[in-house]
């Protein structure tokens, strides 16, 4: 099986974040980068349809050279091969980006590619989708479960109130969300492996990008609240307040 | 003068809130223009067309097919791009449900158009369209410039309110692109967990529960209290999701859901960064718990400080009395 | 540390962070859940003991060709460092097996005895332990009076009792040092397997630190071993100190983890515990605490990070390692009992860590030479002048 994972490299947002003059970034000296989440479920599953068919993991990222120490993570934990796209600043344009991992992934011909859901900075929740369009493929997003066989992958994801159960045929996009696995974590010797596994840097052929971050803010502060009360002695007054200031009640 | 087009996201025969809400999004930003609404459904799903109306839409387009039984995203984002290009439309309007998450990309793909998704307010001025995303897990709201038309939005969850009119739609029935019963992705079942249990991200009222409830099994007083409410669903902390007491799927944070509601009463949670990161937008947040140093107090409109094992079944009296006679 | 206040960071490689990341994420996700009831009921967890073999934390800076993961020394310190963070016994485990065991094999052993044991030493097949100290002989290893008498057909038999032998009762394999003749010049090495008709090891109990390792006493009547047991190039008191210097290397690594395990519950705890209205951390004695214990941290850092560097080159000394080893539980057990206090009541409580740190790193500055012995190894370095005696 050729397999085709699509990672970011993102801050982890454990660390607090603080938003740069510029005001369309975040400051990144002291910020942790990791690889997105979701995107290590995606590699964790790609490893164990690879150790379960055999085949080729490629991962692949868009993005400047610091972007090489997240593919190497992906190839520290077992994938074969790494593609960087490379761009000065990844855009937030999904559509975008997608173009160019489309152009890369058609000359790559997986028989599965597999992405995180979403990525904990842009939380655009969409690169799956629009990339299987590009690719004129299948997609399943935000799966939980998943197993392939004779061509075809079954699958789970959770909707509202409850799950679905989707089959489709390889070639297929699938998107990963938690609970599919317990990614494995690099090994020491696998990080020592990755540095002499194949790493490819292309330029990004970026489609237009018509979405643009102008400014970042932060949130806006909730009004300051207040204890009413101790014990069930200050249910009624909370009732009160539900019905008459907050109206939800 | 460009319509904008609203899809209204049903399951089976039936209309859910997301519809509504894709309808208001759309009137926010179609001004005097009209909105329209796309709904795709199994046969008898045009039934419920005259709520889309009410809802301020002014043409509902119909697709009737047994394909549509259950959710076809293939078909549907074909039929919804085909719709978009004819109608000459400023703007498609998703909701960032799961639904929603997985047609609005494939839609925009196909008419290469510019997507932004998970939006919380809708701006249009001249040839941009202004939107505003919260992006890392809440921590900021980015502003973004959406260039071009048709542009392709999938608005967040409640937040957009629907409206009520008194408005009637025109409906007109519209086929298919292709043969829906003959696409690639096939969902052969919809598993509903047992009851119609509300989703935590879509219900007006959440009633999450934490550590401080000791046990899975005391879960029953927050279930009890959800129950009072009636329209309440239940909500869980991570803690006692990686315990195992509740499902992935009542979990809000930054690594479960994002709620908006009405109404947040977190029970026993201490209110750690991550669990705020998934409810700090709810409109009146109530916290209970034990400990007054609790950070959750910090964003809680109101608070009670005390044993929640007394104080939660005495709300939840006090909330079946208020309903009643309310 | 999420406040990477002086950007160690930027002076380590791609690898060696990489390194560090995975073995905390070890350590997060496996040995911190179950830590505090293991060293509360006294017991190694040794179900870790897999996971760990299969991340590559066992003889990790030994070479590729035995299975190991070849790393160099600051790779290795990181690991050391993170382990410790978790807990010293889980640290002391990785230690003994890589430091005091596998790295005897590979430096004095047969190239049998090296395919024989490092693969399956690196994959947690096989544990081992180390025999040096004894009862009465502690700092002063030269005194033993571990016997190994050559017998007429080449084999060794082995008389002695070793005490505080980390891995004792778990090991299959115990690394003996015994004197073949009657002075610290005839000290070789033997491998022991612990299965050997007359070696027994029993756990010592009641021990208030450490808890979470297993500590044996060894006792060898009339062991028996095949002169293939005899490590061949292992001669003098020389060969175990050359062991020691390698753990003391990872020790002094070991203690900033220690350290930075109680400055960080420390501060979040000082961030967000209120009292008289603010969060303790805005009151001046505890941001002194804290001040300190991070500069103490700092130095800690640059100190084991300068001796990785100068061990990879290949010219670092046993003195340099004793400067580092002294220095850093040194000041981890300060950090360890400022970060105590600062958590008030609650610290206490085996739910925070420093109270468990501090008890073990009492350990840790009486084991792999107490910090009076590395006292008077750096006053000789410096004097030229014995005081041992």
């Amino acid at each position: 099986m050729k397999i085709a994972v699509c990672i970011k490299r993102v801050p982890d947002t454990e660390t607090r974040i603080a938003i740069a003059a510029n005001r369309t970034a975040i400051v990144e000296t002291g910020v942790k980068f990791i690889l997105n989440p979701y995107d290590e479920f995606a590699v964790e599953a790609a490893l164990q349809l690879k150790q379960a068919h055999g085949g080729d993991v490629m991962v692949v990222s868009l993005g400047p050279d610091t972007i090489q120490e997240t593919l190497r993570v992906a190839l520290a934990m077992g994938a074969d091969r790494a593609v960087q796209l490379k761009t000065d600043g990844a855009p937030f344009d999904t559509l975008s980006v997608a173009s160019a991992l489309a152009a890369e992934l058609t000359t790559y011909a997986p028989d599965l590619v597999l992405l995180g859901k979403m990525a904990i900075d842009d939380y655009n929740h969409a690169m799956g989708p629009a990339l299987a369009e590009l690719l004129g493929m299948p997609c399943v997003s935000a799966i939980s479960k998943l197993t392939v066989a004779d061509g075809r992958l079954t699958a789970e994801r959770e909707v509202e109130g409850g799950v679905e159960v989707v089959t489709a045929p390889l070639p297929a996009v699938l998107t990963a969300d938690k609970g599919l696995n317990k990614p494995r974590l690099p090994t020491l010797p696998g990080i020592m492996a990755a540095k002499k596994k194949p790493m490819e840097v292309r330029p990004a052929a970026l489609g237009v990008a018509r979405v643009v971050v102008r400014s970042l803010e932060p949130p806006p502060e909730r009004p300051a609240g207040r204890i009413i009360g101790e014990g069930a002695a200050a249910v009624p007054e909370l009732i009160r307040l539900l019905q008459t200031e907050a109206k939800v009640l | 003068m460009a319509p904008v087009l609203a899809f209204a996201e049903s399951r089976g025969t039936a209309l859910r809130k997301a519809a509504l809400e894709a309808v208001a999004a759309a009137r926010s930003i179609a001004g005097a223009d009209p909105v329209h609404a796309l709904l795709v459904g199994p046969p008898g799903i045009a039934a419920v067309a005259p709520e889309l109306g009410r809802a301020g839409a002014s043409t509902v387009f119909v697709c009737e097919h047994a394909g549509f039984t259950q959710s076809n995203p293939e078909a549907a984002s074909a039929l919804a791009a085909d719709r978009a290009r004819s109608g000459g439309y400023r703007a498609v309007v998703f909701v960032s449900t799961a639904q929603g998450r997985d047609l609005a990309p494939r839609v925009a793909a196909r008419l290469g158009a510019p997507l932004a998704t998970d939006v919380t307010s809708l701006v249009v001025t001249g040839d941009e369209i202004i939107a505003t995303h919260p992006v890392y897990s809440g921590k900021a709201i980015a502003t973004l410039v959406v260039t071009g038309a048709p542009a392709v939005l999938a608005v967040r969850p409640s937040s957009f309110a629907p409206e009520q009119t008194t408005h009637t739609a025109t409906v007109e029935t519209i086929a298919p692109i292709g043969d829906p019963s003959a696409s690639r992705v096939v969902v052969t079942e919809l598993r509903t967990g047992g009851g119609a249990r509300l989703d935590v991200a879509e219900a007006p009222i959440v009633v999450s529960g934490g550590r401080g409830l000791k046990d899975a099994a005391n879960f029953a007083i927050v279930e009890d209290l959800a129950a009072a409410f009636g329209n309440a669903a239940v909500g869980a902390s991570r803690a006692v999701v990686d315990a195992g007491w509740r499902d992935h799927g009542e979990q809000v944070g930054q690594t479960g859901k994002t709620v908006s509601p009405s109404l947040y009463i977190a029970v026993g949670i201490s209110g750690m960064i991550q669990h705020l990161a998934g409810m700090r937008t709810a409109r009146t947040i109530v916290a209970i718990n034990r400990d007054k140093e609790a950070p959750i107090f910090k964003v809680a409109d109101y608070g009670i400080v005390g044993d929640l094992f007394e104080i939660v079944p005495a709300l939840a009296a006090a909330v079946r009395e208020a309903r009643r006679t309310g | 540390m999420d406040q990477d206040l002086y950007a160690i960071d930027s002076a380590l490689s791609e690898d060696e962070r990489a390194v560090r990341d995975s073995v905390r994420r070890f350590v997060d996700e496996r040995v911190m859940p179950v830590i505090g009831p293991a060293y509360i009921d006294g017991r190694f967890p040794k179900e870790l003991i897999p996971d760990m073999a299969a991340l590559g934390l066992f003889g990790a800076n030994l070479p590729v060709e035995y299975g190991c993961a070849g790393l160099n020394n600051v790779a290795y310190g990181l690991i050391m460092q993170e382990l410790e963070r978790g807990d010293s016994g889980i640290r002391s485990f990785a230690s003994v097996q890589g430091a005091l065991v596998m790295y005897p094999i590979y430096a004095f052993g047969s190239d049998e005895q090296k395919a024989r044991y490092l693969p399956a030493m690196a994959s947690g097949e096989i544990i081992g332990c180390f025999g040096l100290t004894e009862p009465d002989f502690g700092s002063n290893p030269s005194g033993m009076i571990t016997t190994a008498h050559e017998q007429s057909n080449g084999s060794f038999v082995l008389n002695g009792a070793k005490m505080w032998i980390t891995n004792g009762s778990t090991a299959q394999v115990a690394i003996i040092w015994a004197k073949t003749g009657a002075d610290d010049k005839s000290i070789r090495g033997f491998i022991v397997p612990t299965d050997t008709k007359g070696f027994s090891a029993t756990d010592q109990k009641g021990k208030l630190s450490l808890r979470a390792s297993d500590t044996s006493e060894l006792v060898l009547q009339d062991v028996c071993v095949p002169r293939t047991h005899i490590l061949p190039k292992s001669g003098g008191l020389k060969s175990p100190l050359m062991c020691l210097t390698q753990a003391r290397f990872g020790i002094a690594w070991g203690a900033v983890g220690a350290a930075m395990a109680c400055y960080e519950e420390a501060r979040s705890y000082a961030t967000t515990r209120v009292m008289f209205g603010r969060p303790i951390g805005g009151f001046q004695i505890q941001q002194q605490r804290l001040a300190d214990m991070l500069t103490e941290i700092v130095k800690a850092q640059l100190l084991a990070l300068h001796l990785g560097r100068l061990k990879d080159a290949g010219t670092f000394t046993p003195q340099q390692v004793s400067l580092a080893k002294r220095n850093n539980v040194n000041i981890a057990t300060d950090i360890a009992r400022e970060a105590r206090r600062l958590l008030g009541a609650n610290g206490i409580l085996a739910e925070y860590a420093s109270m468990r740190h501090m008890a073990n790193l009492e350990s840790v500055y009486t084991y792999e030479g107490t910090h009076d012995i590395h006292t008077l190894i750096l006053g000789q370095a410096l004097t030229g002048l014995n005081a041992f005696n």
